[in-house]
């Protein structure tokens, strides 16, 4: 997914470059309002893991393009959709800087796929999926696995907008097999993902509930479970 | 866990490119690329001249070609796409080893592989010279925001955690009698990895906690000491580098 120097024309990657700029200043002005002393090591801990599991690529030969998994659901359940996009962000962001994954003057582009279409589909999802679904762990596994299969597909559909608008080569009549390809194998990634993004949600909703952000943003009335008060008589 | 202060493509040296501040250096590789990518691909002699700039400034830090080109290979996978834009390209065709291939998409190949290289190795250049400590001074002294360089910071420290972490979790089940090899470590991996999540993140939970009683505010103490900003000297030496490159671009694009 990530996209190296010279595959998307310079005046189009200026344009993502601009409006990604301004949906991270947004994301970072609501972040901060979330960012607390419980949240802040969490979204290290996230993008960590993010940063980890993007390392897992799997080429694609037939279209030449590599997939890997996103995160970004992952990032949405448990940090919220403005601090979990900036995750995502600075993952990609140190990788284009550091590791010469994905080109550092398509930034933009990459960041506008990944971190804000990824997240944003993934968080319109799970808002959605979290009211209608029984609040058992089944049914936020369910959220979990559907919102981060739907994201990876979004978000690799994203490329192909953006090659639609700005490729450097004209694939012809090509592009609908272009948006094939990325549609069937990032299926089967957001399968993956959405398996890996279940367990891990369900495995922390079950022992911390007070980490997922989700959970708490989405049912502020409903008053927490009864947590044995630390220090108590004993 | 005491290392874990440098990154695996990290190169130890005090080179006059190592000893710069990290900021120049950020905002010089980012100018590089954009330069590069800003130029029309035809220019075949301008990439040339790009290629020779990144060689200066490798032999200027002391990192060798074979080190530089070996860890370059990072990018095979992202630029396969390049390798088939031959075949599925329009328009005029030309022969070539009983192939027919596009002359667009031959271009098109032509100006990933070039592009994509050059921002690769620009890219482990920086790598290569700056401690990830240093990247994020450099970040927040480019005024970049707070809540970012603090999830960078916290990315870059947890990523050790979670190594380790996952290393201990592993030595745990052998040592129980699993007997994981290759393939089927995956299922022991995908069992575990909400535990591993949750121990890495009480870890570092911990980690952070003991910053803060610490006196932690979110930034690194070398940004609000303020020293070691970049003088106008530093900026100057390292300007050198987008100059070139910006003329070789703007030559490029008058000529073509």
């Amino acid at each position: 997914m990530h996209i190296s120097n010279g595959i998307i024309d310079g005046p189009v990657a200026a344009v993502f470059a601009a409006l990604a700029l301004a949906v991270l200043t947004f994301c970072v002005l609501r972040g901060r309002r979330d960012l607390d002393d419980r949240l802040a090591p969490m979204a290290g801990l996230v993008a960590a893991f993010i940063f980890a599991v993007q390392m897992l690529n799997f080429p694609i030969f037939t279209a030449g393009v590599s997939g890997h998994l996103l995160g970004g659901a992952l990032a949405a359940m448990l940090v919220g959709p403005w601090v979990g996009a900036l995750c995502v962000a600075v993952v990609l962001v140190v990788q284009a800087l550091v590791f010469g994954d994905g080109g550092v003057a398509m930034l933009g582009l990459n960041i506008t796929n990944m971190a804000l279409l990824g997240t944003a589909a993934a968080y319109v999802l799970i808002a959605l999926l979290l009211r209608v679904l029984p609040r058992t762990p089944t049914g936020l596994a369910v959220t979990a696995f559907v919102s981060a299969l739907v994201s990876v597909v979004v978000a690799s559909q994203g490329f192909v907008l953006q090659y639609w608008l700005g490729g450097t080569t004209d694939l012809g009549g090509n592009l609908t097999g272009l948006a094939g390809t990325m549609a069937g194998v990032h299926l089967l990634i957001g399968i993956g993902e959405g398996l890996i993004t279940a367990t891990t949600v369900v495995t922390v909703a079950k022992v911390r509930p007070d980490l997922v952000y989700a959970l708490r943003a989405l049912k502020p009335a409903v008053p927490a479970p009864a947590v044995p008060v630390a220090g108590g008589a004993r | 866990m005491g290392a874990g202060h440098a990154h695996v493509l990290y190169r130890e040296s005090s080179s006059r490119v190592h000893r710069l501040p990290p900021e120049v250096k950020i905002v010089a590789m980012v100018l590089f690329t954009v330069a590069v990518v800003a130029t029309p691909r035809e220019a075949y002699w301008a990439f040339g001249g790009y290629a020779l700039l990144v060689g200066a400034v490798a032999a200027l830090a002391r990192v060798g070609p074979r080190w530089l080109l070996g860890r370059a290979l990072i990018e095979l996978p992202f630029v396969l796409f390049a390798f088939a834009l031959p075949f599925f390209g329009t328009g005029e065709r030309v022969e070539v080893a009983g192939l027919s291939l596009s002359v667009d998409g031959l271009h098109g190949a032509w100006n990933i592989l070039a592009k994509g290289t050059l921002g690769v190795l620009a890219s482990l250049l920086l790598a290569a010279t700056t401690t990830t400590r240093d990247l994020i001074v450099g970040l927040d002294r480019l005024r970049c925001p707070q809540i970012l360089t603090q999830i960078a910071t916290f990315m870059l420290r947890y990523l050790d955690v979670l190594v380790g972490e996952a290393r201990r979790m592993r030595v745990a089940r052998v040592s129980r009698g699993d007997d994981p090899r290759f393939l089927w470590q995956l299922r022991g991996f995908a069992a575990g990895v909400g535990a591993l999540f949750l121990r890495a993140f009480e870890r570092g939970e911990r980690v952070y906690l003991a910053m803060v009683s610490r006196g932690y505010t979110g930034r690194m103490p070398a940004v609000w000491q303020g020293a070691g900003a970049a003088t106008a000297g530093q900026w100057a030496a390292a300007a050198t580098v987008p100059v070139i490159a910006a003329s070789i671009a703007a030559v490029a694009l008058v000529l073509t």
